[in-house]
């Protein structure tokens, strides 16, 4: 038994080299997978439900492996459609599919599965005791529920019930990176923790080689081990370089946690199998008793207008930290004279970030209070319930700002030079994350809908 | 003495999802890992006093086949937060560059 994976790219649209999925191609697949999604961008694709990557960068990769998919005629997984995952972000890349099999002549049976989660079924589980926090997660509570966007991630059932419905193609959304890649091994019977391990380490393409880089992977999952290699001849993975891609972007590279179980690392062995390729062995893969599905919500916080200036005169720097909250006292009563009755202290928010000094990592900055730079730069943050509030508050922001009182001076200055007029610029719809929780649901299915399509 | 930055190819910070931040500290061969390893220049207690953090929240493990330290922690921010200046945590790894091993 061996299952041969092709892994195109670390997120679809960062793109891959043609050469390298030709020499993919050539060592026959089993399937294809590549993620399209993450929230390491932020809270801002999840909340909009905007890809972060152009439509021409995830139509040049989606082509290239529609294409690779139709000459072997194996599956194609994709998953965490659009950025986020969203209902909206699977249709988006059906939209781009159909337009490729359009231009290619291409037909495939698509399974699209959504992963968006209703307030209405997020209450009934919350009510019933069934959405746990995770460490650390901010408080839950109904109201969040209502004004959050919510997804689910997906473990690889749903996938790989598609698969068994004899879909050619899955878009998914919102799904743990590994699934995409575990869903078709463990329909064969692979062993389970060289399936989680291999997908793991495949999950990023070839962010795992030396040196990394956005391209494609390629494992062959055996019966006692796995054996991976970068599919780009040039680039090597080294025993250290693939132990080493447990690591990334994750709490502990151990115990690796997905709907079904944690993976178990610690007793892995990792070889060279030649200079380029590496040799995995005793990964394991611990079932838990209990099935979850990680959620992931975006919540609304305002809407933002930044200005961004700088301050040279070393008199104006030293006297930053008595000048702002000066400043921002004069806003708040500015703010009530302006819009009495309509906006209170907590509706709107008003930050400065002064880069040279500790905006960075601000109260953590080890060199706070250390001797001031020649130069700074500030950005300024108006965040308000409406776009229009932010831009008019940001007005008089920027007006203030521009001439602060400086101790050292007799009359008028413009404090802080700006370098665009005007000097605010409306940025939109800023969200948070508001849920670091699981649901334990009756089964894995119950989170997600499966819709067959013909393209 | 030598730094962290000395004995490492790479440190770096990282988000491990939007609420936790991991740190990645990858020796530049077995040696400066083992001497690491035994000078232990990371400890929960410090990290939790640089990061404000509790010491029971904070993860840190050596990983021998990795020639790595990681350490992970709720982030001081969550990501995306108003005052959240690092979306990606990323440039959060620079006050142990320059911690001393033995």
């Amino acid at each position: 038994m061996e299952v041969r994976v092709l892994a195109a790219t670390g997120v679809l649209g960062a793109g891959f080299k043609v050469e390298s999925l030709k020499r993919g191609v050539e060592l026959k697949p089993t399937f294809i997978a590549c993620d399209a999604g993450s929230t390491d961008s932020g809270p801002a694709y999840l909340g909009t439900g905007k890809p972060k990557l152009s439509r021409e960068a995830c139509k040049r990769d989606l082509r290239l492996l529609l294409k690779a998919r139709d000459v072997l005629k194996v599956p194609l997984i994709i998953g965490s459609c659009g950025t986020s995952g969203r209902d909206a972000g699977v249709d988006w890349m059906a939209g781009i599919a159909r337009e490729i099999a359009e231009e290619e002549k291409l037909h495939f049976r698509t399974a699209l599965i959504r992963s968006d989660q209703s307030p209405a079924y997020l209450k009934q589980r919350f009510e019933q005791g069934r959405i746990k926090p995770l460490n650390p997660a901010p408080q839950l509570s109904e109201q969040v529920i209502e004004s959050s966007h919510v997804v689910g991630m997906m473990g690889a059932e749903p996938i790989a019930a598609a698969l068994a419905d004899g879909a050619e193609v899955v878009l998914a959304g919102r799904a743990s990176d590994s699934a995409l890649y575990a869903a078709v091994p463990l329909m064969m019977g692979a062993h389970p923790g060289l399936v989680w391990h291999a997908a793991k380490t495949l999950e990023c393409g070839a962010a795992c080689a030396v040196v990394p880089a956005a391209d494609g992977m390629f494992a062959v999952i055996r019966g006692d081990h796995f054996e991976i290699e970068p599919l780009d001849l040039a680039a090597r993975c080294t025993p250290q370089s693939i132990a080493a891609h447990t690591l990334y972007e994750n709490a502990n590279p151990f115990l690796l946690t997905e709907p079904s179980g944690v993976i178990d690392t610690r007793d892995a062995e990792y070889s060279a199998l030649s200079d380029r390729s590496v040799r995995v062995t005793g990964s394991r893969f611990n079932k838990t008793q209990e099935y979850t599905i990680k959620l992931e919500g975006a919540q609304l916080v305002g809407y933002q207008t930044v200005i961004i200036g700088g301050i040279r005169d070393p008199y104006i720097i030293r006297s930053l930290d008595t000048l702002l909250p000066k400043a921002k006292a004069y806003f708040d009563e500015r703010i009530a004279d302006l819009f009495p009755g309509q906006l209170s202290s907590e509706d709107y928010d008003i930050s400065y970030r002064i880069y040279g000094r500790d905006a960075v990592m601000g109260r953590l900055e080890p060199m706070r209070h250390s001797s001031p730079a020649h130069e700074v730069g500030v950005l300024i943050t108006v965040t308000a319930p409406s776009q229009e509030l932010a831009n008019k508050i940001s007005t008089f922001v920027s007006h203030v700002s521009a001439h602060l009182p400086v101790p050292e001076y007799q009359g008028i200055i413009s404090s802080i030079a700006y370098p665009f007029s005007p000097p605010e610029l409306p940025r939109g719809p800023v969200y948070r994350f508001s849920l670091n929780h699981v649901v334990v649901p009756d089964d894995p299915f119950e989170m997600f809908r499966t819709e067959m399509v013909e393209i | 003495m030598a730094t962290l930055f000395e004995l490492c190819s790479l440190i770096r910070s990282k988000n491990a999802g939007p609420f936790v931040l991991t740190f990645d500290l990858m020796f530049s061969s077995r040696e400066n890992y083992e001497r690491a390893k035994r000078a232990q220049p990371l400890t929960k207690a410090g990290l939790a006093t640089m990061y404000g953090q509790r010491e029971e929240d904070i993860t840190l493990v050596y990983h021998d086949h990795a020639l790595a330290i990681k350490a992970s922690m709720p982030r001081p921010i969550f990501q995306g937060e108003l005052p959240d200046s690092d979306c990606y945590g990323g440039q959060q790894y620079v006050p142990l560059l320059h911690l001393q091993v033995d």
